[in-house]
């Protein structure tokens, strides 16, 4: 089938894509956005995790039928070009990426959070990534560098959400 | 590089500019492109023309092969080739240790998992449905699956021709029949734990024009996988070239073959760029799990608490095929005792053959399943005694000049009591004020509201460990490093390239401070690992720190050296006069006399040196060696636990660890290092297992083999200790492993602190708390 979708602001077109794969796997093996990462395939693990109509989403559990004409937002699309989003830059100043396969994923899950809640908690951070397995950092450093990020937002009066739209 | 096509998305030199030497805290040079999705992981990887690989895998633990066809399977439409045994074109066997592992399997099958025959097609969906069209005919075959009656019992089935045992050791100290006053015994269980790496094995392959393959492959050590590739393909292994792309952690789980020679068959079959990527359950039987062990231990003290003696049978499950099960048996044995001077020791270890899963390599390795045991006899000890467990502890804290076991003298320091006493003066939690309401996430069983408090007991544990670093045994342990020095856009730059794998512990950005520190120079790059340079050795036994940290010291050392030189002849003064400093060659006397540019000009300065730790040697009969270990780590850690004795839940409240490295090369990472070594111990406490039934895996997945998330992982309190060890460069000792050890005794000691249950395996579950 023919799929048609937005990417990172971008429409994007995908040919002779089988019914049966998932939104994960036409991102990373049909548009060249390998960013996303395939860790369970069953949505137990949260590294494919992107924004689908600006909801974080398991990209392994949508089929990519399910995609058509919806706007997706990757890894590859939180940056605004040249400048880092404030969860890039604070995963990175706190020491949170290790072996960073766990971190596109945690990092489309922490944008989301600290783009809704401006001043989380502990307790909200911790619920909002519990779907986000990390085997490296045992989750201290990524707790610091959410919180980091959700000062940085606080100091720049950024709020709005910057999934799916963002360009 | 002699691939006809390069993939299109493909390992990068690391070239961020950042700063910071030995002792600082530099960021990672890999961190904007992981934060950005552009690193390119080994799963990422794109060719032109490229085909997908499958692997078919026995679903018998145990079995005859009478028959494979594959013709339905070829002539499935988009299916490419299909590959047997048969189509091994060198050795078909491989291993770390020993050379036992079939790449394909031929007669017999010895675990559910096994390969047996190979699929590349267009599409990744094709090859695996082409899978099932591969018809085996099996004669199913009773699996052996007891690793401790496999060693008592001559009328098992032989797993291997030579019989079920990998290794026997035995280690004898003083007087093996030492008697005691007191004296406690128990026996202990510690189940499969799996690395659970987030990136599945994968890798892609492409043929070249000489003959031989290129493949891009996330892997912990590449010569080790080239030499045994080589020898699989009966290629010259300079025709099999292996570069490293990016590796989703490895934990031990990618020390062993996986899909390395599988890939390259199907790419040197087809003549087309073959990629192969596990699925999770499919990695679950794709790589070798931490070994289970049974373990009995006895005890023997005096009233004072003195250790008298300590006498076990460790019996480590290995599986299928050997992979590390001899280094497991050697670490176990001599270890087995913990962190403590005893006069007195007999162990003996046992490493099984069995149809089980095959065991080899994870973080902790063989160290982790008699830490349980010891820190829960220490534990049942001080009850007896009547003692403080950390007190009793102190009072038999192993301490340089002490004698292991083994006979080794600890000649660097070890400062065991004074991190017992560290991690005790830790900052426990707040007391909760008696009137407040508790927020239910924090409780056992959290957001799923069991609990507002009733039935909630808390307890605190402790547990310290002993590790070595490197290897061990006699073992030739090196690293290479080659460092070129130039001057690149009117700066001098440095290039780094060694094979050391960086699987996210951060060895790149140790290169980077090393070679700053020494060549004062700001600019570093790390050329991708790839098997153009001499060997690293794997990024495992915590060493890589300690031996590729030790290559890149000596190349820069040389580079320096004719760097000086050159100034020497340039400037007149003495070589020993001259050091290198912020991009500058300064004088002891006379200050600044030229930038480092300057002195360079067009030359190229590049040096290749190995770093060899100090020789150690081979344990004799009685597990007797003068240095059997050339060096030790050791971590304590504290957990307060609440456990809802009703519903039989377990939360961790706070994990609390001190810990000796030497010399904090990174300090953030080290700390780093350490939350996630203790999130891994957490994880084999109270939660991992793989189910292992009849020789079968029954929870290969994330749904069924549950790893810790962030709701299970409780803050921490890291307190790091530098007590440099004179042998090792810069003083390092290696970090990675000691938390992963010592975390598990701990947070199961606050368990029964809290509900009095005995508690002898590991991980800890609801039916064992209950009530």
């Amino acid at each position: 089938m023919r799929l048609k979708l937005n990417v990172n602001g971008r429409d994007m077109t995908a040919d002779d894509v089988w019914e049966g794969e998932s939104l994960l796997y036409v991102l990373r093996e049909r548009l060249g956005l390998p960013g996303s990462k395939n860790a369970c395939e069953q949505g137990e693990c949260g590294s494919c995790t992107v924004y689908l109509d600006r909801v974080p989403v398991c990209a392994c559990l949508v089929a990519a039928g399910q995609a058509q004409d919806r706007e997706v937002g990757t890894v590859e699309g939180l940056a605004d070009e040249e400048e880092l989003a404030p969860v890039q830059r604070a995963f990175i100043d706190e020491g949170a990426v290790q072996c960073g396969f766990c971190t596109p994923g945690l990092l489309v899950a922490a944008d989301d959070l600290v783009n809704r809640v401006p001043d989380p908690s502990d307790a909200e951070i911790r619920e909002a990534l519990a779907g986000n397995l990390c085997r490296c950092t045992g989750y201290e450093k990524i707790m610091a560098a959410v919180r980091t990020a959700a000062e940085r937002n606080a100091g720049t009066g950024i709020s709005e959400s910057t999934g799916g739209d963002r360009e | 590089m002699s691939n006809t096509h390069a993939p299109a998305h493909r390992p990068q030199d690391l070239d961020d500019a950042i700063a910071g030497g030995v002792g600082e805290s530099p960021l990672r040079p890999d961190g904007t492109l992981k934060v950005r999705g552009d690193f390119a992981y080994s799963s990422d990887l794109w060719a032109e023309n490229m085909l997908w690989g499958a692997t078919l895998r026995s679903p018998h633990p145990s079995a005859r092969i009478r028959s494979i066809d594959i013709g339905p399977a070829l002539r499935a439409p988009g299916v490419h080739t299909v590959l047997t045994a048969a189509d091994v074109p060198g050795r078909n066997l491989y291993g770390l240790k020993d050379i036992d592992q079939p790449v394909l399997a031929e007669d017999v099958v010895r675990y559910r998992g096994e390969a047996v025959a190979l699929v590349a097609a267009d599409h990744p969906e094709t090859a695996r449905r082409a899978l099932d069209l591969v018809e085996v005919d099996y004669e199913v075959l009773e699996p052996v699956v007891d690793a401790e009656l496999a060693a008592r019992d001559e009328s098992v089935p032989k797993v291997h021709p030579g019989g079920n045992t990998v290794r026997y050791q035995p280690i004898v100290k003083g007087d093996p029949d030492a008697t005691a006053d007191v004296v406690v015994s128990g026996t202990y269980t510690v189940g499969m734990q799996d690395q659970a790496f987030l990136g599945p094995e994968s890798g892609l392959a492409i043929p070249a024009e000489d003959g031989g393959v290129d493949l891009y492959l996330a892997t912990q050590d590449l010569h080790s996988d080239r030499k045994q590739t080589a020898a699989a393909l009966d290629l010259d292994p300079e025709l099999v070239r292996m570069t490293m792309s990016g590796v989703g952690g490895a934990f031990g789980g990618r020390e062993d073959l996986s899909m390395q020679v599988h890939v390259c068959m199907l790419a040197l079959r087809t003549g087309r760029p073959v990629k192969i990527v596990y699925d999770r359950e499919e990695s679950f039987f794709g790589h070798v799990h931490r070994h289970p062990a049974r373990m009995y231990y006895e005890h023997g003290a005096t009233e004072d608490g003195d250790l008298v003696y300590v006498r076990a049978q460790l019996y480590f499950d290995g599986g299928a095929y050997a992979s590390k099960t001899p280094v497991v048996v050697g670490n176990g044995t001599t270890l087995g005792v913990g962190p403590y001077d005893v006069a007195n020791v007999s162990i003996q270890g046992w490493g099984m053959y069995t149809n089980n899963p095959p065991c080899g390599a994870m973080r902790g390795l063989g160290a982790v399943q008699p830490a349980f045991a010891y820190e829960s006899q220490m534990d049942r000890l001080a009850a007896k005694l009547g003692m403080d467990p950390v007190e009793l502890r102190v009072r038999n804290a192993i301490s340089r000049g002490d004698t292991t076991p083994t006979g080794q003298v600890l000649d660097y320091p070890a400062p065991v009591a004074e991190l017992l006493r560290r991690v005790r003066d830790l900052p426990l939690p707040e007391a909760q004020h008696p009137d407040t309401t508790p927020d239910i996430r924090d409780l056992p069983g959290g957001a799923s509201n069991t609990t507002h408090g009733e039935g909630v007991v808390r307890g605190v544990g402790y547990g310290v460990c002993i590790k070595n670093i490197c290897y061990a045994e006699g073992a030739d342990d090196f690293s290479t490093a080659r460092v070129r020095l130039q001057v690149v856009a009117g700066e001098p730059l440095a290039m780094v390239h060694t094979a050391a794998a960086e699987v996210g512990q951060g060895v790149v950005t140790v290169q980077q401070q090393i070679t700053r520190s020494e060549l004062g120079v700001e600019r570093v790059n790390i050329h991708p690992n790839d098997t153009s340079v001499g060997p690293a050795g794997s990024s495992s036994a915590s060493r890589q720190t300690y031996v590729t940290g030790g290559a890149v010291q000596a190349a820069c050392r040389a580079v320096r050296e004719r760097l000086l030189a050159l100034t020497a002849e340039r400037y007149g003064e003495p070589p020993s006069e001259l050091s290198l400093a912020g991009g500058k060659v300064v004088s002891a006397s006379s200050g600044v006399l030229a930038d480092i540019a300057e002195v360079l000009g067009s030359e190229v300065v590049e040096e290749t040196r190995e770093y060899h730790h100090r020789e150690t040697f081979p344990l004799d009969e009685q597990g007797h060696s003068e240095r059997a270990q050339v060096q030790h780590a050791f971590s304590a850690h504290r957990a307060v636990v609440d456990v809802d004795t009703e519903l039989g839940l377990i939360k961790v409240v706070q994990l609390d660890c001190s810990q000796d490295v030497g010399k904090a090369v990174n300090p953030e990472s080290v700390v780093g290092q350490i939350q996630g070594g203790s999130a891994q111990g957490l994880g084999l406490a109270v939660m991992e297992e793989i189910q292992v039934g009849e020789g079968k895996i029954r929870n290969p997945s994330f749904t069924d083999y549950l790893i810790p998330t962030i709701l299970d992982m409780p803050p921490m309190n890291v307190d790091v200790i530098e007590r440099g060890d004179p042998n090792a460069p810069y003083g390092v000792r290696g970090v990675g492993e000691p938390p992963t050890i010592s975390s598990t005794p701990a947070i199961v000691a606050a368990i029964r602190a809290a509900t009095g249950k005995e508690l002898t395996h590991v991980p800890v579950g609801p039916e064992h708390v209950i009530g």
